[in-house]
């Protein structure tokens, strides 16, 4: 990118010489809209909607099905109506920190999107500590969650606060010991450089190279549903105990991009797990153009990470939420010494196999398989059991 | 510099104002809390929102006039009250009910019954954070409510019975629906306990949390489902038996405390899927030996039963419900009163709330199926 602008300055395009830290900034200012409201958003939006189908369905209920096709108009509409809403601030509240909160969270959700691996061509940046970056840039969440939940100043809002603070800084630790097995076996923190690393048979990728990738690809996917407040750890927005949380005194457009903020990270934790364990946007060699090849890459990468966001819903439409310290037991009693195992057997690993060994991975494809066919199984046998007289006819 | 006999950070209680508006607390109900963080010192009930003064009423209205309100004391299982006040005035009058009618109150009230219970266990799934199976018990109770709809034509304030007997029969092909309902509803209790009350986030949410002893659940006045989870075998059908009861085999579930402690929010909220079970064997007893002839009693419509009192109590969903009625011989009672199961448990939550957690005291409530309309009346 930084090539491609230094060429068109070299050209003349911006005049003879032009002060080159304000092509930068404007480029970045320019790509910056471009992510927020051409990617970033809609994502969030679509999930939005995709969301409330699917548990809609989970629940045997029907979901929004009257804007646009199947209401996939709808975020469009809820997004409208929250702009169009009357920004409340209450008068008790702390208003410049209560105003901030909202865009400090947006913040943790669209910045990670500037290293987000879509294809081996469509990275903003692929920054030399991309995973660095990409974790320290979400757990910025925390911040805004932790400003809204105090500047409210409503009980309710700050026990959410102080909850999603202990709760996201608590998982940061086993979600970011968990990323370290991938980086010892590939030695780079490039997201790019780690996807290149594995290839698209999933046998090859980073969560069957080792048992202890695949237990830490495993810890890593809960602790990102505890970082990206998910059931069964949404306890700062838990609706039946605390009203809404963190997010009880707002409205209108700032309490939407809470859950703007909300909906896109389950993209981010989603292609945090897809590039570092499922081997990103690899694809099979079908052209030699780089086009095609690329739009291949796109699906791929997209599939995986669509894949994860609905599990991650999945998830939500079945479970429980936890209390908080059964929340904060599993994270320091079995997710912490779990992470630890890993990334030192993972070291142990790559002591003794430095190029990886060639039958692990075939070795833990199968036992993948076989877990995923018995939990298939398993669901068959719910869905049909669930397939009752009395629905198929009600009037009997 | 900080004494060193002070604490280096001074710390202090947080008073917490847990509804009437609040999406947990079923209804309007207040607690004041003293918290600790997230720990509770105390949480005081604070009742009296839902009054209505429904009792009053009935001073004013006539001993027939009643029998609509009496479907607003408790809304979630109307045809308990229904029948409580109905027991009443013919205990008063000394009217005998028809047999038949008294088959057509166990049927209405036992499947009111499963749609209060299906509610509550709904209700607590809910309140720890799972909407699913709060929208699959919906569904089955929907199914209930559609026979009540087609018995009295209401499907929440049923108004279905009255003094000496019910209003209606049960209509034509009833009989058979009821019973496809019922074999409906065995697997349905199997799946809700696998997809719910098995699952173990749910468990470990549950068990343990507020245990009450038998002794204590005696002491505090608790009735029903909530007492019988403490390992108190009482249940006011098998034990006093009313109506057409005495005719039925079934059991009465106890807790046992198999996942925790005896008489703790596990037990109490399995006690309802049992419950349903027994229920479900009630109703198919009473459906396959019902009797013909007349479901309601003659009674003149200016009822006036002879100066006196008198006390009935009917198992409803929420425990044994009194109903103490006090007639001087006029057209109109001259003081009514209902003893309900919630107002009995609401008194136990200030001792029980000491030392849980705020997200526990929405599991105790939950537990202890309490409503507010039948708190207040």
């Amino acid at each position: 990118m930084q090539n491609w602008i230094d060429s068109l300055i070299a050209a003349g395009e911006f005049g003879k010489h032009p002060p080159r830290d304000l092509v930068y900034a404007a480029f970045i200012l320019v790509l910056s809209a471009v992510v927020f409201l051409g990617v970033a958003f809609p994502f969030a939006g679509i999930v939005s909607w995709v969301e409330r189908r699917v548990w809609a369905r989970i629940q045997s209920r029907v979901g929004p099905n009257r804007v646009g096709p199947n209401g996939s108009l709808q975020w469009l509409a809820d997004g409208a109506k929250h702009v169009l809403k009357e920004d409340i601030i209450p008068d008790e509240a702390d208003a410049r920190l209560f105003k901030l909160a909202p865009y400090v969270v947006v913040l943790g959700f669209v910045l990670p999107w500037a290293v987000m691996p879509f294809s081996s061509a469509l990275i903003l940046a692929d920054l030399n500590v991309g995973i660095l970056y990409f974790t320290a840039i979400t757990a910025l969440t925390v911040v805004g969650v932790l400003m809204a939940g105090w500047a409210s100043d409503n009980k309710w809002s700050l026990i959410g606060g102080i909850r999603s603070a202990a709760q996201i800084i608590s998982y940061e630790i086993p979600a970011g010991m968990s990323i370290f097995p991938v980086v010892l076996i590939t030695g780079t923190l490039s997201m790019q450089g780690i996807i290149r690393a594995q290839e698209w048979e999933p046998y090859h990728w980073f969560l069957f190279s080792n048992p202890f990738c695949f237990v830490a690809a495993i810890v890593l996917y809960i602790s990102a549903l505890a970082e990206g407040n998910r059931t069964p750890f949404d306890l700062p927005e838990a609706e039946s105990e605390l009203v809404a949380g963190f997010a009880t005194e707002y409205s209108g457009m700032r309490y939407l991009l809470f859950f703007f903020a909300e909906w896109g990270n389950m993209f981010i934790a989603g292609a945090l797990i897809t590039t570092l364990y499922l081997g990103g946007w690899q694809a099979p060699q079908l052209s030699s153009s780089a086009v095609v090849m690329n739009v291949l890459q796109l699906l791929s990468f997209n599939v995986k990470v669509l894949f994860l966001v609905f599990t991650s819903m999945w998830v939500r439409g079945t479970l429980p939420r936890v209390r908080i310290d059964q929340m904060m037991s599993l994270c320091w009693k079995f997710f912490v010494p779990i992470a630890f195992i890993n990334m030192i057997g993972t070291a142990v690993w790559v002591a003794i196999w430095p190029d990886g060994n060639p039958v692990a991975g075939y070795v833990m494809f199968a036992l993948g398989v076989a877990i995923a066919v018995l939990f298939i199984q398993r669901v068959m046998y719910y869905l049909k059991r669930s397939r009752m007289e009395m629905y198929l006819h009600p009037t009997i | 510099m900080s004494d060193a006999t002070e604490p280096a950070l001074r710390t202090e209680e947080m008073t917490l104002n847990m509804g009437p508006q609040h999406p947990s607390t079923h209804g309007v109900l207040r607690f004041v809390i003293r918290a600790d963080g997230e720990v509770m010192r105390e949480a005081v009930p604070d009742v009296g929102y839902l009054h209505r003064s429904i009792e009053k009423i009935a001073e004013k209205v006539g001993y027939h006039g009643f029998m609509p309100y009496t479907d607003r004391v408790d809304y979630v299982c109307a045809m308990f009250t229904n029948q409580g006040w109905g027991m009443a005035c013919e205990k008063l009058g000394g009217i005998e009910v028809p047999r038949r009618g008294e088959y057509c109150r166990v049927i209405s009230t036992e499947f009111n019954r499963i749609a209060s219970h299906l509610l509550t266990v709904g209700l607590m799934g809910m309140d720890i954070g799972a909407m699913t199976p709060f929208l699959h018990a919906l569904r089955e109770r929907e199914m209930i409510n559609d026979l009540i709809e087609e018995l009295c034509g209401a499907r929440l304030t049923f108004n279905y019975m009255r003094i000496g007997g019910v209003a209606w029969d049960l209509p034509p092909g009833w009989r058979e629906k009821a019973l496809a309902y019922l074999d409906h509803l065995d697997p349905i209790l199997a799946e809700y306990n696998a997809l719910f009350s098995y699952n173990k986030i749910c468990i470990q949410r549950l068990a343990n949390v507020a245990p009450i002893s038998a002794e204590e659940a005696i002491n505090y006045n608790l009735v029903g489902p909530n007492l019988r989870a403490c390992g108190v075998k009482w249940d006011v059908r098998k034990d006093m038996p009313y109506s057409a009861y005495s005719d039925f085999e079934f059991d009465v579930p106890i807790g046992h405390g198999e996942w925790g402690t005896l008489g703790d929010s596990m037990d109490r909220y399995m006690m309802r899927i049992y419950e349903m079970k027994e229920s479900a064997k009630i109703l198919r007893q009473a459906l396959t030996r019902m009797p013909d002839g007349p479901v309601l009693a003659k009674v003149v419509r200016n009822f006036r039963p002879p100066a006196g009192e008198c006390q009935v109590r009917v198992e409803s969903a929420r425990g044994d419900q009194g109903w103490y009625v006090v007639s001087d011989g006029s057209g109109y009672p001259w003081r009514v009163h209902v003893r309900t199961g919630s107002f009995a448990a609401m008194g136990i939550i200030q001792k029980l709330s000491r030392g849980l957690m705020i997200a526990d005291l929405v599991v105790l409530i939950a537990s202890l199926d309490v409503i507010a309309p039948e708190i207040d009346r």
